[in-house]
């Protein structure tokens, strides 16, 4: 099954994407990780005011099978969670990069964004 | 160890089938989804493959009286063709296996196991055949690796059943058709298509199943299965017959509370503890066991089975996360998950008998959060 990995983002090698935008980063997994879990069921969300380092897990979302730890892709103070998601989990399944967002940091260095994956080099890391 | 395939692994391969190890084998945990597999099975019909499950004839005239002594349930009241649910106990009431017997002929009996106990469950019944008055009646042969089978399940599965084994049964229980066979009837047919080459292998179809709903297990020689499954997803279009895999099997299993060994049941469980008391016939005169779960069920029990739902927002119950009751911890959750039929996380555990009552609060411990929870009478899913 071939994922869509828009060329405007960022990405994690635990299957985060990042979209900056000024200083702040909004940070959701991507459709292949989606396409993995398959029938997300719930997503909890950090508190708004953590500050997360990069690498931490930040967030869990559940499917049926399983569930999965997120990562912060990037470090910062977490300034907006997706009340959306966690009301109707399956966003994350009909709308990864959209309305399926999980959270927003204000970037506390903004020079990590350059250490994540271009979306060629995430392509390569799931076969794309 | 490298993981053991069953004969339908390319079947499961070509069929987009996400392959996980389970019991030692590598077996396909979804195709589509879970939900939609399982949906697909409440509302029309799956097909799942169950070839890493085990087999065992035990023949004889001494057959009957080896069985009675060595399983919980009273194999004296099946008649040809007919099959019952029963667990194999150690002296403490332990649990070694729970598994489906079937009497195929008046001699001859056919055990369907657990695909993770095959070893243990061979070597514990030849040692008690060792030990028992009858060994001398009774020749017994593991089949695991020559059988394979399938389970083809679901409401709209009688809409092409027939066409997959048509006919009369040859053997087991007489039956004018296929859709002749009870709830745990087996009855044997020699052809699974109908392009004139019969007589074909000797295949076992059984009225039973382990999702609540209406449908049949198939077993078959190893070398023919993947036919059997290849045909069945052709024919079965009509009922709209979807693979499934082990995912969807576990969900729709715990919605309607069947145990799954290792989980509800183990070596330090007993079938009373369970709530699987109606498969132990304590009036059959002596088996292995007997003891011991008679004093548990006239009140000697540490442990009770419950099922349970969520009654507020939580993450899905899953195996291993505490049960907590009155700001005390008491039990363990055995089986969860997220119920596809009742979008609402369900499960089953274990706790002090005394707790052990429907309508009883609980809560459930989910990293570190308590999640309230309510007691349910079994089945979770009943079928409106």
């Amino acid at each position: 099954m071939s994922s869509q990995v828009p060329s405007d983002l960022r990405y994690a090698k635990s299957h985060e994407w990042v979209r900056v935008n000024g200083d702040v980063a909004t940070v959701g997994i991507t459709d292949h990780a989606q396409h993995e879990l398959t029938d997300v069921v719930f997503v909890e969300l950090p508190a708004v005011g953590r500050v997360v380092k990069a690498g931490e897990g930040c967030s869990v979302v559940e499917s049926v099978k399983t569930a999965s730890d997120i990562y912060a892709p990037v470090s910062g103070e977490i300034v907006g969670v997706n009340a959306a998601v966690s009301a109707n989990p399956a966003l994350v399944n009909t709308a990864p990069f959209g309305d399926g967002w999980f959270l927003q940091i204000k970037l506390s260095n903004a020079a990590e964004v350059e250490n994540l994956l271009t979306p060629e080099a995430y392509k390569a890391q799931i076969g794309a | 160890m490298s993981l053991l395939r069953t004969p339908l692994y390319s079947a499961h391969q070509r069929l987009g089938g996400k392959l996980i190890e389970f019991g030692g084998w590598e077996m396909p945990v979804q195709y589509s989804s879970i939900v939609d597999e399982h949906l697909c099975v409440r509302r029309a019909a799956g097909i799942f493959d169950i070839c890493h499950m085990g087999e065992v004839f035990v023949t004889g005239p001494g057959a009957e009286a080896y069985l009675n002594e060595t399983l919980t349930n009273d194999v004296r009241k099946l008649a040809v063709g007919q099959g019952q649910y029963s667990q194999m106990c150690r002296e403490d009431g332990g649990t070694v296996d729970d598994l489906y017997v079937y009497r195929l002929a008046p001699l001859e009996f056919f055990l369907i196991i657990n695909a993770s106990r095959i070893a243990v469950d061979v070597a514990w019944l030849q040692e008690r055949l060792c030990a028992s008055a009858h060994r001398s009646g009774v020749i017994f042969e593991n089949a695991s690796d020559r059988l394979a089978a399938v389970a083809i399940q679901g409401p709209r599965v009688v809409e092409f059943i027939e066409s997959l084994f048509p006919g009369p049964s040859q053997a087991g229980t007489p039956a004018a058709s296929v859709l002749a066979l009870k709830k745990n009837e087996i009855g044997l047919w020699t052809s699974f298509n109908t392009d004139g080459t019969a007589p074909g292998p000797k295949i076992w179809v059984a009225r039973t199943g382990y999702t609540g709903e209406d449908g049949f297990e198939v077993v078959a020689p190893a070398e023919v299965i993947e036919g059997v499954w290849n045909r069945a997803l052709a024919v079965g279009h009509v009922g709209c017959l979807q693979p499934c895999g082990l995912g969807a099997r576990d969900t729709l299993r715990t919605e309607v509370c069947y145990p799954l060994y290792g989980h509800e049941l183990d070596e330090t469980t007993s079938p009373i503890e369970a709530g699987l008391g109606f498969f132990v016939s304590f009036d059959k005169g002596e088996f292995l066991g007997r003891a011991a779960l008679l004093a548990q069920k006239n009140g000697a029990w540490k442990k009770r089975s419950v099922a349970f739902r969520m009654t507020d927002k939580s993450p899905p119950p899953r195996p291993g996360y505490p049960i907590w009751a009155d700001g005390q911890a008491v039990g363990t959750v055995v089986s969860g998950t997220q119920s596809p039929s009742l979008n609402v996380g369900i499960g089953l555990g274990y706790v002090p008998p005394a707790l052990a009552v429907p309508g009883g609060k609980l809560e459930i411990e989910i990293r570190g959060r308590r999640f309230a929870a309510e007691i349910v009478k079994k089945p979770i899913y009943r079928k409106a």
